[in-house]
């Protein structure tokens, strides 16, 4: 059963090993001449105004995200669901207590619609 | 003290782990000088023609010069966070490929060993790609962010809205596969689809066709490529979150999208087509009783059936990629959220209907 998982862990220190490996070797290669100029951000040619990392961004990335968590979350209760569903003693049952709970879903998608939640512009 | 063939097991694992992420690890360059040479035969002129025979050692340049190239980090830059991001992107784009199968399992030759042919049968398969594949999403906005640049915020920005917006599309056409075939194994997935090609979830009438087009239409969205690749339009915002990035850390960016192409390219054929089996059964056939009794070719057979399908998928991509113009950022949240989505949610009602009555 563990070691299913196990690879993952080789996976992940192989290819972090490998992405350090070839940055060592660009390192070796590489010029270093950085001068004020070339450490700016780019602005077309201009110069930076302001600190862009302070985070001025429309607050409707942050209602996509909120709504992302809620509906993310809300498929991940249907996994376990769909794995069972081919159980024929049990599937009416089970299709039965989904439905329910996909309509609270999509009752939840509707509200959000008629807020203007899912509106860009 | 773990026992023998715990150790061979796991030396076994390491060494596939090793294969696989060295194919993975170059795959880009070929696909690079692929795409280009798509998109000049589309575009009706040569593509890269200079270095080697019809350009085939351009990539090989590209890398060189890449690697010589200065890693230039802006002086307003978060260093530490900036530095980290392309690997943050990288590493789960890789992670992915344990729970991918390439093929089934055969017998060894002259012995009574069984030998996998993917590295890891994890039991939550698809859940775990949908899970660390997502991860990528932090080294994007990562990487965005700590550039200090406004285009490199807004493309950092823009891709986790976009990527978080389809996950939800990509959850549920997963789902709808993981009704058809009841398991989370993407092992399971592939042996419960039949070994002729009618018998594979895309042609599960009347919601396989359905789910593959949600699940291509959201995995466009995932990977970041046109008609969707808003983080990159350099249009509006230059390159998008990796604007301030040159050289190897420009290159893992690439390196990340690519692989991920590769990855909803291998997804989508162990999901909806048949993974590594042939279109037709081919132990029906006398003739062909011999070969198919031989089981590690047939075996190896598989990785072929595999490799191809894959490669079609990422030629269709590329095709796409020259064929159709980008959405604007409204419209491809409106293709997210209020068709894909109710869209998902009825075909679940359906795919069920079809289980408990089928």
């Amino acid at each position: 059963m563990l070691l299913s998982y196990l690879p993952i862990l080789i996976m992940i220190g192989f290819v972090s090993f490998m992405g350090l490996a070839v940055l060592f070797v660009s390192y070796l290669f590489r010029p270093s001449n950085p001068y004020p100029e070339k450490l700016t951000a780019w602005e077309c040619g201009l110069a930076p105004i302001g600190e862009a990392n302070q985070g001025h961004f429309r607050v409707h990335f942050f209602v996509i995200a909120i709504l992302f968590v809620i509906f993310d979350v809300e498929t991940l209760f249907l996994f376990p669901w769909a794995t069972l569903l081919g159980d024929k003693s049990i599937s009416v049952f089970l299709f039965v207590e989904m439905l329910v709970f996909v309509v609270v879903l999509a009752a939840g998608l509707v509200y959000a619609w008629a807020k203007g939640a899912l509106e860009w512009i | 003290m773990p026992d023998i063939t715990t150790i061979i097991a796991v030396i076994i694992m390491v060494v596939k782990v090793v294969v696989v992420t060295q194919v993975i690890f170059s795959l880009p360059m070929p696909l690079t000088w692929i795409e280009r040479k798509i998109a000049g035969h589309i575009h009706v002129r040569l593509g890269p023609m200079r270095v080697g025979p019809h350009g085939i050692l351009q990539p090989l340049a590209d890398t060189i010069k890449l690697l010589f190239k200065e890693d230039i980090t802006p002086a307003k830059a978060d260093k530490f966070l900036y530095k980290i991001a392309p690997l943050v992107a990288m590493v789960p784009a890789f992670a992915v490929f344990v729970a991918i199968p390439f093929g089934g399992e055969f017998i060894v030759p002259f012995t009574d060993k069984v030998f996998t042919l993917y590295i890891s049968d994890m039991n939550v398969g698809i859940l775990y790609v949908l899970a660390i594949g997502g991860l990528s999403i932090y080294g994007i906005i990562l990487g965005g962010w700590a550039s200090n640049s406004k285009y490199a915020l807004l493309g950092g920005l823009r891709s986790s809205a976009q990527m978080i917006s389809y996950e939800v599309a990509l959850s549920f056409a997963a789902i709808g596969v993981v009704m058809m075939t009841n398991s989370l194994s993407l092992v399971d997935m592939v042996k419960s689809q039949g070994d002729w090609f009618w018998q594979w979830n895309i042609l599960y009438l009347p919601v396989g066709p359905v789910w593959f087009v949600i699940f291509m239409i959201a995995s466009l969205a995932e990977i970041n490529r046109i008609p969707f690749d808003l983080p990159e339009d350099e249009g509006t915002l230059a390159a998008g979150y990796h604007t301030e990035y040159s050289g190897m850390r420009f290159s893992f960016f690439m390196l990340y999208e690519y692989v991920a192409m590769v990855t909803v390219s291998c997804l989508a054929v162990v999901m909806f087509f048949g993974g590594w089996s042939a279109p037709i059964d081919f132990r029906e056939f006398e003739v062909l009783t011999p070969i198919t009794s031989i089981s590690w070719i047939y075996g190896l057979f598989g990785i072929f059936w595999f490799v191809s399908k894959v490669a079609v998928f990422i030629y269709f991509f590329m095709w796409i990629r020259f064929t159709l113009p980008r959405y604007r950022y409204d419209q491809l949240m409106t293709i997210g959220w209020k068709i894909l989505i109710p869209i998902s949610i009825f075909n679940i009602l359906l795919t069920g209907l079809m289980r408990i009555w089928a």
